[in-house]
């Protein structure tokens, strides 16, 4: 069996905790939140921190909650817990359609939230949905908090805007009267990653939609979003015709690569296809809400 | 036929013995095998697809404060270790000393206290490697210019290892040129990985005072792996003893040697301790024994009103660096030329070119049959092609074609016999249980609605039970199997067999089959098995040959016992032998019901000091070899019902219908279940399942998360029904069932999925089917509408 | 570095390395074979045990993050001699083959039931979608959970949300 190299631990008791280990072991140590992605790639020994730092005692960091009509999620939420909170299944639904489609039930248990975010990977849903909802993450270092949207969080494939001595702490999702969303997914089978993956967040008042979010991963898409088929919508009517052109343009606007999951050509007719299925799904639970 | 005099009851859904150590987590596998002073082995393994070994530095691992022992390939050599025979009569590195020839071959074997320092030590290697150009694509395998693999080879000058034929090229020929209609395709049976749960490992354990080794192995043929390692290491094979315990799996893959293995029991010769070896996913994903990489072209000749006339068959196969495919000596492709299936073809053709490429070697390692998947796969996807042609309805087109119940026993235009079936009525069987009629009368309303359904429908006859030892043998060992029966005092029996359960459940069937031959309750018969020093020898279990071969064994050694038991029974009876009748499970005075005895009462008679008669010399115990006749033939008829998104091209497989005839079923609770793990075999290799290779020879399909194999999720609830034609030849009429879901379930999800695509004129697709494969295929057909 | 683990209701305290992987420990350390591993990479569910209440893959946990927590194993759900009903239920419908699997399936089917004591079939196979099984394509694995579940209906129509994590009672 494959097995991590040496490594150091360290439990974190809090965050002010978490910070200060941070600080003292400096860039080559990790932070270990559920590891569903940085030990098996320490196991294949792509990953070799010195130190580990397990956060995974900060209870405080643990929650799924409404204030304001604002979801706030802290970063060691694990994926189950937003799968089974109610209120995101009411208000956040893109959130539930994308955790069920999220590795497996037993990864959901353990992984979590703000891991999968900070984990950057290209394929990743959670990025892609947040994107759509353009939440905005929390981020704690010595010098106090920083919020950051959920657009500018990711600067490249396994990278983000978190410094080392930095923790991401919480992700808030502005509440959006008037709205729904809706998450679409293709994967070669179930808990596999996506080849490609849409969601989306629109707000329509009457016949118009006064504010869209598509959120696109596994095709290359800039922060995972897709911002020209967004301003196709904005201001605009509520028309199937709207929506896949919507669609057409956001295939266009992506960036897919060809690997042994599927071509390039494939996967950016995905991207259209299923930002059509989600923006399709996001203004019935919209209109739903009105009603 | 029916097991004559078999006690009632003794058949039937009876709940495994082999479960109450499972759901208390108290098997043993392998890894669970901890020994005193036990060092842990890894494996460093080629990164590189072909290259030249320049230079070798072991100096650093070798100091590692952990390690015991780092072994080379040189270091083999030296003691001529460095090549090991394959069950193709090739040779195989154990380590490489010369080149590396697939990505994953073992270079260095390191030896630690633990295995995660084994593992670290790896790190601490340095390979100095000349890459060299590698051949990936088998179709320029041949070509001039082609890089030579097997340069290890004095003479050798190209990459060719063996062409085979079987049937008539000239009345198949002439066939063909009367026919009305000929089509052809190209298809592609990909590599596959069986991939059991459990990896493949070993824990060696050399004893230098006694010089005996024990090898606790994950093998389903300990007793051919004894004879190998005492051939290969030049070991009294007395002084072996192999131990198969629980084995997590093994459909083919744990059938031959692997380096590894043979890496620890040279280690724990040298360290004087137990060594355990247990490779991890990605080791057995990219080195263990893959399966199929047919790549083939078939041929179907036909009347215009739907006669099949012929078929022919031309195939190129993938065998990887080293010639190391399981199957008999004399068959080189296996059992594919049985490639006319379920149908009376008059005339049939077929070849097989084998070649050399830098990939991992094997080709026969998955519930196949020796190859009867690719053959089946192959005549399934030809029919259906033909009823394209014809604009015939599939269905109709197989009925009309199928072999009838009298053809029996059949004799195949390649040379098989066929023992027994009833094909039409079991294709029937499963058009009643899937209401074919009403799934296509749904399809036509879907269709009109712009949905994709399809329905596909495979007919398949599986050859199995290797096999007559005059025709078959494996490395020189005729594939004859032995079983060895002693009854205690008290009429409780144990069963020593040379086959080895992978999960078949043979502690539980085979004591079903001992205890209807005596009138004994299953549960008073224990089946021992996996351990060389306490069975008979026999070539173990794969090719589905366990109940053809070992179960008949165990019969025959049953029925030795029981004829014993009948003179006991005369003397306790005081009438001659001839004079009882094995009625209800005891020997009874004919004509006087009230005189009779069990087996229990005899056996204790037998060790008691009752006078026996000469010849006698008191006990039951007996044992018997079993040579078949000739193979069994279990058959069915499978359907398979998918719907297709045609916006994203992935494919729901929606029901699965599967009628079976494997002969007489004596545990078919048992026998459903081997049903279920084959259909989602076949469900995964047409869908998912394929072990892939970019051009630099990296294998890109080295863990779960790039080898997908089916969930819960993807696999329908299996709708099973069944006929039984019992063996003419088999003691008991059973023909084995443990791979023809594999082998016939594949062909009816391919058709399925072109069946429901054919409104979009698509006509054939490679496996796996997955989505962007699909779509593919959906756009190519669409632009092709468009030119038109 | 020191860890102590509560596993099936017994402490264990052990001097371990901090990459050492939680089914190591309970495989090699505390010779708790029953579970297994089988791919490496958090795909296949044979390592699943529970950390705390929660069923988890172990070969992607520590043995240092399950330090001061409860861990239970397959070796646990048989309790004072009574098995539990996935237990009776995966002997009953033929639900394992090789067997490898099948404590993993088995907890995760535990944990199930726990939380939900009559799922459908879709729920099943949803529930055991991150557990690859190679023996039995599922059909009478998804039979077993649904027997132990009618079974414990049947026992104790009453019954409240799980076992008790420390307890060495019957469940």
């Amino acid at each position: 069996m494959q097995v991590p190299a040496q490594v150091e631990y360290e439990r974190a008791v809090s965050v002010g905790h978490a910070l200060t280990l941070l600080a003292r072991y400096g860039p080559r140590a990790a932070v270990l939140a559920g590891g569903h992605s940085l030990i098996p790639m320490m196991k294949l020994r792509l990953a070799q921190p010195e130190t580990l730092i397990d956060i995974n005692a900060l209870s405080e960091l643990r929650y799924v909650e409404v204030a304001d009509g604002e979801l706030r999620v802290g970063a060691l939420a694990r994926h189950a817990d937003l799968l089974e909170s109610a209120v995101v299944g009411e208000r956040f639904a893109i959130l539930h359609d994308a955790e069920q489609v999220i590795a497996d039930p037993v990864v959901r248990n353990w992984g979590t939230v703000g891991g999968s975010l900070c984990q950057s990977d290209p394929s990743e849903d959670l990025s892609a949905a947040f994107a759509a909802l353009k939440a905005t993450l929390v981020i704690t270092g010595p010098d106090g908090t920083r919020t950051v949207p959920a657009r500018r969080f990711h600067t490249g494939p396994y990278e983000t805007v978190v410094a080392p001595g930095e923790l991401l702490t919480e992700i808030r999702v502005p509440a959006s009267p008037g709205g729904g969303s809706a998450y679409a997914k293709v994967c070669r089978r179930a808990g596999d990653w996506p080849l490609a993956a849409a969601g989306a967040m629109l707000a329509v008042d009457g016949g118009t939609i006064v504010e869209a979010g598509i959120g696109l991963t596994a095709v290359g898409s800039r922060h995972f979003c897709a911002s020209e088929a967004e301003e196709h919508l904005s201001g605009a009517p509520a028309t199937p015709e709207r929506l896949a052109e919507a669609g057409r343009i956001a295939a266009q606007h992506c960036r897919p690569v060809s690997d042994q999951r599927g071509p390039a050509s494939y996967k950016r007719h995905l991207a259209g296809e299923l930002t059509v299925r989600a923006l399709r799904r996001a203004l019935l639970r919209a209109r739903a809400g009105e009603r | 036929m029916n097991a004559a005099g078999a006690a009632p009851g003794a058949y039937g859904p009876h709940a495994r013995k082999e479960d109450a150590r499972f759901i208390r987590g108290a098997g043993t596998f392998v890894d669970d095998v901890a020994l005193t002073g036990m060092l842990h082995g890894a494996v460093l393994r080629s990164p590189l697809a072909h290259a030249r070994i320049t230079g070798l530095d072991i100096s650093a691992a070798a100091a590692h404060p952990k390690v015991e022992a780092v072994i080379t390939g040189q270091m083999l050599a030296e003691q001529g270790l460095a090549w090991m025979p394959t069950l193709s009569g090739d040779v195989q590195a154990v380590l490489a000393t010369d080149k590396v020839r697939f990505q994953g071959q073992e270079v260095a074997f390191v030896v630690a206290q633990d295995r995660y320092s084994a593992r670290d030590a790896l790190e601490l290697i340095t390979v100095d490697y000349e890459p060299l150009p590698p051949l990936i694509d088998a179709k320029r395998a041949l070509l001039d210019g082609a890089p030579l693999i097997r340069d290890d080879q004095p003479g050798r000058t190209t990459n060719h290892i063996f062409d085979w034929e079987a049937g008539d090229l000239q009345a198949t020929d002439a066939a063909f040129a009367g026919a009305d209609v000929v089509v052809a395709r190209d298809l592609v049976y990909p590599r596959s990985h069986p991939a059991p749960l459990e990896t493949c490992g070993v824990v060696a354990d050399s004893d230098r005072i006694t010089g005996k080794l024990t090898v606790w192995a994950t093998s389903q043929a300990p007793h051919v792996h004894r004879t190998l390692y005492a051939t290969f290491l030049g070991l009294p094979e007395h002084k072996i003893r192999v131990i198969s315990p629980d084995i997590g799996g093994g459909f083919g893959s744990k059938v031959p040697l692997y380096p590894g293995y043979l890496c620890a029991i040279v280690a724990s010769m040298r360290t004087a301790r137990p060594v355990k070896w247990v490779e991890d996913r990605s080791e057995n994903l990219m080195a263990t024994a893959f399966a199929r990489d047919y790549h083939m072209h078939g041929e179907i000749a036909a009347t215009r009103d739907g006669r099949i006339l012929g078929l022919r068959a031309s195939v190129l196969a993938d065998h990887g660096a080293f010639n190391a495919t399981a199957q008999p000596s004399r068959f080189p492709a296996g059992f594919f030329s049985v490639f006319t299936g379920s149908y009376d073809v008059p005339a049939a053709h077929c070849q097989v070119r084998a070649v050399y490429t830098n990939k991992a070697p094997g080709g026969v390692a998955y519930a196949c049959s020796f190859r009867v998947t690719e053959a089946v796969y192959l005549v399934e996807r030809l029919v259906d092609a033909l009823a394209i042609e014809l604009g015939a309805d599939p269905v109709r087109l197989r009925m009309r074609n199928l072999l009838r119940p009298e053809q029996f026993p059949y004799r195949s235009p390649t040379g098989w016999e066929y023992d027994s079936g009833d094909y039409p009525r079991t294709l029937a069987v499963a058009l009643q249980t899937a209401g074919y009629d009403d799934l296509r009368r749904e399809q036509a309303e879907r269709r009109g609605r712009g949905e994709l359904m399809g329905i596909g429908v495979s007919c398949f006859t599986d050859a199995v039970g290797a096999g007559p030892r005059a025709h078959m043998d494996i490395l020189g060992l005729g594939m004859a199997d032995g079983a060895e029966l002693r009854v205690h005092p008290t009429g409780k029996a144990v069963l020593a067999v040379s086959c080895q359960t992978q999960g078949q459940g043979h502690e539980t069937t085979f004591a079903q089959i001992v205890a209807a031959e005596l009138g004994l309750s299953a549960d008073d018969v224990e089946v021992v098995h996996g351990d060389t020093d306490r069975t008979p020898f026999g070539l173990g279990t794969y090719g589905s040959r366990s109940t053809p071969v070992s179960g008949a064994a165990a019969v025959v050694a049953a029925r030795r016992v029981r004829e014993r038991a009948r003179i006991v029974a005369g003397a306790m009876l005081e009438v001659s032998p001839q004079d009882l009748a094995w009625t209800g499970g005891r020997w009874q005075v004919r004509g006087d019901p009230g005189r009779s005895v069990g087996i229990p009462a005899i056996a204790m008679a037998a060790h008691s000091a009752l006078d026996l008669p000469d010849g006698i010399e008191g006990h039951l115990d007996d044992k018997a070899v079993y040579n078949p006749p000739n193979l069994t033939f279990p058959n069915g008829a499978y359907i398979c019902v998918v719907d297709v998104d045609p916006g994203t091209g992935v494919v729901t497989v929606r029901r699965f219908i599967a009628v079976d005839d494997c002969g007489v079923r004596i545990n078919p609770m048992i026998v459903a279940g081997q049903v279920h793990r084959g259909l989602a075999d076949g469900l995964g290799i047409a869908l998912m399942q394929e072990i892939s290779f970019d051009a630099d020879g990296n294998c890109l399909s080295g863990s779960f998360m790039d080898y997908l194999l089916p969930t819960a999720v993807e696999c329908p609830s299996f709708e099973l029904a069944e006929t039984v034609t019992p063996c003419p030849h088999h003691p008991i009429g059973a023909k084995g069932i443990g791979e023809s879901a594999t082998v016939g379930s594949p062909a009816a999800v391919v058709n399925a999925v072109i069946d429901a695509l054919r409104p979009l004129g698509v006509t054939h697709i490679d496996m796996p089917m997955t989505p962007a494969n699909v779509w593919l295929a959906i756009e190519a057909a669409r632009a092709r509408d468009g030119r038109e | 570095m020191r860890i102590t683990v509560i596993v099936n209701g017994a402490s264990h305290t052990r001097e371990v390395e901090p990459r050492l992987l939680l089914i190591h420990f309970l495989r090699d350390d505390l010779g708790l074979t029953g579970s297994h591993w089988g791919c490496d990479t958090s795909n296949c569910g044979a390592c699943v045990v529970w950390l705390d209440e929660t069923p988890v893959k172990s070969c992607t946990v520590l043995a240092a993050m399950a330090d001061g927590h409860r861990v239970r194993t397959v070796e646990d759900l048989e309790r004072g001699g009574v098995l539990d009903p996935v237990q009776q239920g995966f002997t009953e419908c033929h639900g394992l083959q090789c067997g490898f699997c099948t404590p993993g399936m088995m907890m995760t089917a535990r944990a199930l039931l726990d939380r939900n004591p009559n799922p459908t079939a879709a729920q099943v196979r949803e529930a055991l979608s991150g557990q690859i099984c190679r023996c039995t394509g599922y059909e009478n694995i998804v039979r077993s959970v649904l027997w132990a579940s009618a079974r414990q209906a049947e026992a104790d129509p009453a019954r409240p949300g799980g076992p008790a994590l420390d307890g060495r009672g019957p469940a």
